[in-house]
């Protein structure tokens, strides 16, 4: 497949870049910080009314099916706008696993409410402060009925506000085991769950949930009981990806506004942008930026066809995307100079959401290491 | 069957029959790549047979007009020639600066005679060129050259000093910028001149690099006489020549940081060198920088995919050249740095049977020219900056 958008995924980040720079600005990101909330209701609802919720939703479940490479676009376009929405925690996690996971029966009822935006989900993998997903020690135990989760989950994004959480469990084996996790529909006000909100450096925040012997019956089960990881890891694939392409919107953004910095700043007399030590970061820096444009279409693309090598490629752009991401953000700060320390100017909002973008579910050096491994070295 | 399945067909039959044994595989020592020209040097009989062969089909030139020798191949026929030339690891049969530089310079520039005259004897592989660019004063800054040509009526006298003429001695004819109005500034006044390397006055001298090959000469051109038939263009039009070689000098060059499909990863040279521990490379600083290349490399890889796509579909920003020149030639600069770690002390062997007589730091320091040679780094981040992002 020719490495180029084709025109209705033209049309769709166009789309999104003129709704998302209209009503979801920095502009709006400083008055959620201001109010305390994660996101704007109103905002998803309006996400959801143009089929946003609906892009990863297969057609006969209500959705429309459009795939990675498009739904990329917007993510691509939100992390311009440090866009804050349940996009990414449901209809791009929530949807996934259980398109990918869940029964008939499952999908049915659940996919179509997420995209008509009656359902948000929170999904919740990692136990400790590095992503590992094999790595998981909260135990479900069989009982009577169903089964009895125990344990901590950490950094769920949206796992406060989430109206349905989907939790990674062991229900045999010990933690490094990729067999025997199993995936649980959890309602997050059952008895023993316990929801903790941390704000995050992103003005965002994650949560810490501990289930003190939740007890859910058999039909909480997505999946088959101790086959979950496959799902897991096919949606952690899908979840980087995505994560690699709201990156490269933060790379683009911190990018233009700094060499428009460059163009109007003047010291000594003349335009910063005159200065050959800065000409030779900018042009190093837009070439960085190039390859992580290939790699961030590339690795939706090989989502989209099924390509066997689409976990490597996925690993690849995280990887690459958290390098290029720490030097766009790092530069824009540094040739903004003392504004870009300031809070009042928006350029150094974009390290602040950049690290947790970058460190959740794999940085680079555990997406480096997995490439390695896979690779057999 | 579409009329392209008809030529796949009709090219891998050909080929089978006419590609000879030693040709198909890739070639392995250093040099041994056939060069044609008046003094051709053949490794084998094959070796002359495959370029002979290939040349009667105009297939050493193949998208190049039948009426010049070529092969009158369109995009998509050459790619399938490609292809099942790759198919069958089939050697080029002819490398030449020729068929890469000159002759499509002469192609989108040259003048009917000038085409008729040289293209046809580049495709036989008769006629072996070089460039003229460089001069001592005149490196990054090209256009401060300084070779004269005094204008004598119907031909010039050319004066001057050429510098890092890409296999000077063994050329037949050199391709040369030279000031033709020395009133005009830098990029005024210059003119694209060709001339027989055997003609009075031209004298080549090889320049010893630090890995101890000389791939280069200095050319020093005293009172020599070039005909006013042999300017490609316009008199004092020539810097748009020179330009439009360079961007292609670049993409040939910017290629460098592309692996080969068939030839090894760094990652297997690694594990071949350094031997696996618990199923991890067995030093893991060396490991974590082999996977920074790796992955440094695919990205390298897709972006040349993707410009190449977006050109196909009219969506290019162009002027991506200087980019891709930049980056592939520093990607093959850490590439051998890390090659040459992977062996510790014995990659510093210069003359041994085991090292090859020196082949890994050989290539190691020739791979330093690769950021300076067809325009620095340097030079490269001065075009992104001021050509893509107008800073000036």
């Amino acid at each position: 497949m020719a490495l180029v958008l084709n025109q209705e995924q033209q049309m769709l980040k166009e789309s999104a870049q003129g709704f998302l720079s209209e009503f979801a600005s920095i502009t709006e990101l400083r008055r959620l910080r201001d109010v305390d909330d994660d996101y704007s209701p109103e905002l998803w609802g309006q996400m959801v009314d143009m089929g946003w919720a609906a892009i990863l939703v297969p057609e006969n479940h209500g959705g429309l099916g459009f795939g990675q490479v498009g739904m990329g676009q917007i993510v691509e376009q939100s992390g311009r706008t440090l866009t804050a929405s349940p996009l990414f925690s449901t209809a791009i996690l929530g949807a996934s696993i259980i398109n990918l996971a869940g029964s008939s029966e499952q999908k049915a009822r659940l996919l179509p409410a997420i995209a008509e935006g009656q359902l948000t989900t929170a999904l919740a993998v990692d136990e400790s402060g590095h992503h590992a997903p094999a790595n998981m020690s909260l135990v479900a135990d069989k009982t009577a009925s169903g089964f009895r989760l125990t344990g901590v989950k950490r950094s769920v994004v949206d796992g406060h506000s989430a109206s349905q959480l989907i939790v990674a469990a062991r229900t045999a084996g010990e933690a490094g085991d990729s067999r025997g996790i199993s995936l649980f529909l959890v309602d997050p006000s059952a008895a023993g769950v316990t929801v903790e909100r941390i704000p995050t450096v992103d003005s965002r925040s994650v949560a810490s949930i501990s289930f003190d012997g939740v007890d859910v019956d058999l039909g909480a089960l997505l999946g088959e009981e101790g086959d979950g990881f496959a799902a897991l890891s096919a949606t952690l694939d899908i979840a980087n990806a995505h994560l690699a392409a709201e990156l490269l919107g933060i790379c683009s953004e911190a990018f233009e506004r700094t060499l428009q910095y460059l163009k109007e700043r003047r010291q000594f007399g003349v335009l910063i942008g005159s200065f050959q030590a800065l000409q030779h970061r900018a042009a190093h820096w837009w070439s960085e930026i190039e390859l992580a444009k290939s790699l961030v279409l590339k690795s939706l693309q090989a989502l989209d066809d099924g390509n066997l090598r689409a976990p490597a490629l996925v690993s690849i752009s995280k990887a690459k995307l958290c390098e290029v991401a720490e030097l766009s953000s790092n530069e824009a700060i540094q040739m903004h100079a003392g504004v870009g320390m300031t809070d009042e100017y928006d350029v150094g909002f974009f390290a602040k959401r950049a690290r947790p973008a970058q460190a959740l579910f794999g940085g680079y050096a555990y997406h480096g290491d997995r490439l390695a491994s896979m690779s057999g070295y | 069957m579409t009329d392209l399945q008809v030529f796949r067909d009709e090219t891998r039959q050909w080929l089978e029959q006419n590609c000879p044994p030693s040709m198909r595989s890739p070639i392995n020592i250093d040099g041994s790549q056939c060069w044609g020209g008046r003094n051709a040097v053949f490794f084998s009989d094959e070796q002359k047979l495959w370029m002979e062969r290939m040349a009667a089909k105009g297939w050493t030139a193949p998208t190049w007009p039948i009426e010049y020798g070529g092969g009158g191949l369109n995009k998509a026929q050459a790619k399938v020639l490609r292809e099942e030339m790759g198919n069958l690891n089939a050697r080029s049969p002819l490398d030449s600066f020729g068929i890469w530089m000159i002759g499509p310079a002469l192609l989108k520039f040259g003048s009917d005679a000038l085409k008729k005259q040289h293209l046809p004897p580049i495709v036989r592989g008769e006629i072996r060129w070089c460039q003229g660019y460089s001069e001592p004063n005149a490196g990054s800054d090209l256009a401060g050259l300084q070779t004269k040509a005094a204008d004598m009526g119907d031909h010039f006298i050319v004066n001057g000093q050429k510098v890092w003429t890409s296999y000077g001695d063994k050329s037949d004819w050199m391709f040369c910028l030279v000031r033709t109005d020395p009133e005009a500034k830098m990029q005024s006044g210059i003119s694209l001149v060709l001339f027989d390397m055997t003609t009075p006055g031209v004298t080549p001298k090889p320049i010893k690099l630090i890995s101890g090959s000389s791939p280069f000469c200095e050319t020093f051109l005293d009172d020599v006489r070039v005909e006013k038939n042999q300017v490609v263009g316009e008199i004092n039009q020539g810097w748009t020549i020179a330009k439009y070689l360079l961007t292609h000098e670049r993409e040939m060059i910017g290629g460098f940081g592309l692996t080969d499909a068939g030839s090894q990863s760094l990652a297997e040279y690694a594990v071949d060198a350094l031997g696996i521990t618990q199923g991890r490379l067995a030093n893991t600083l060396l490991r974590s920088d082999v996977i920074r290349w790796e992955i440094d490399a695919a990205a390298f890889a897709m972006t040349a995919e993707r410009v190449t796509d977006e050109v196909k579909s009219g969506q290019g920003v162009g002027a991506t050249s200087a980019m891709l020149k930049y980056y592939g030639t520093e990607l093959n600069k850490r590439r051998y740095e890390l090659m040459m770690k992977f062996h510790g002390n014995d990659a510093m062997e210069w003359e041994s049977e085991a090292s090859n007589e020196g082949w890994l730091p050989r290539t190691w320091l020739r791979t330093k020219g690769n950021s300076i040679e067809g325009g620095t780094s340097e030079i490269q981040l001065n075009i992104i900056a001021k050509n893509i992002l107008g800073l000036g």
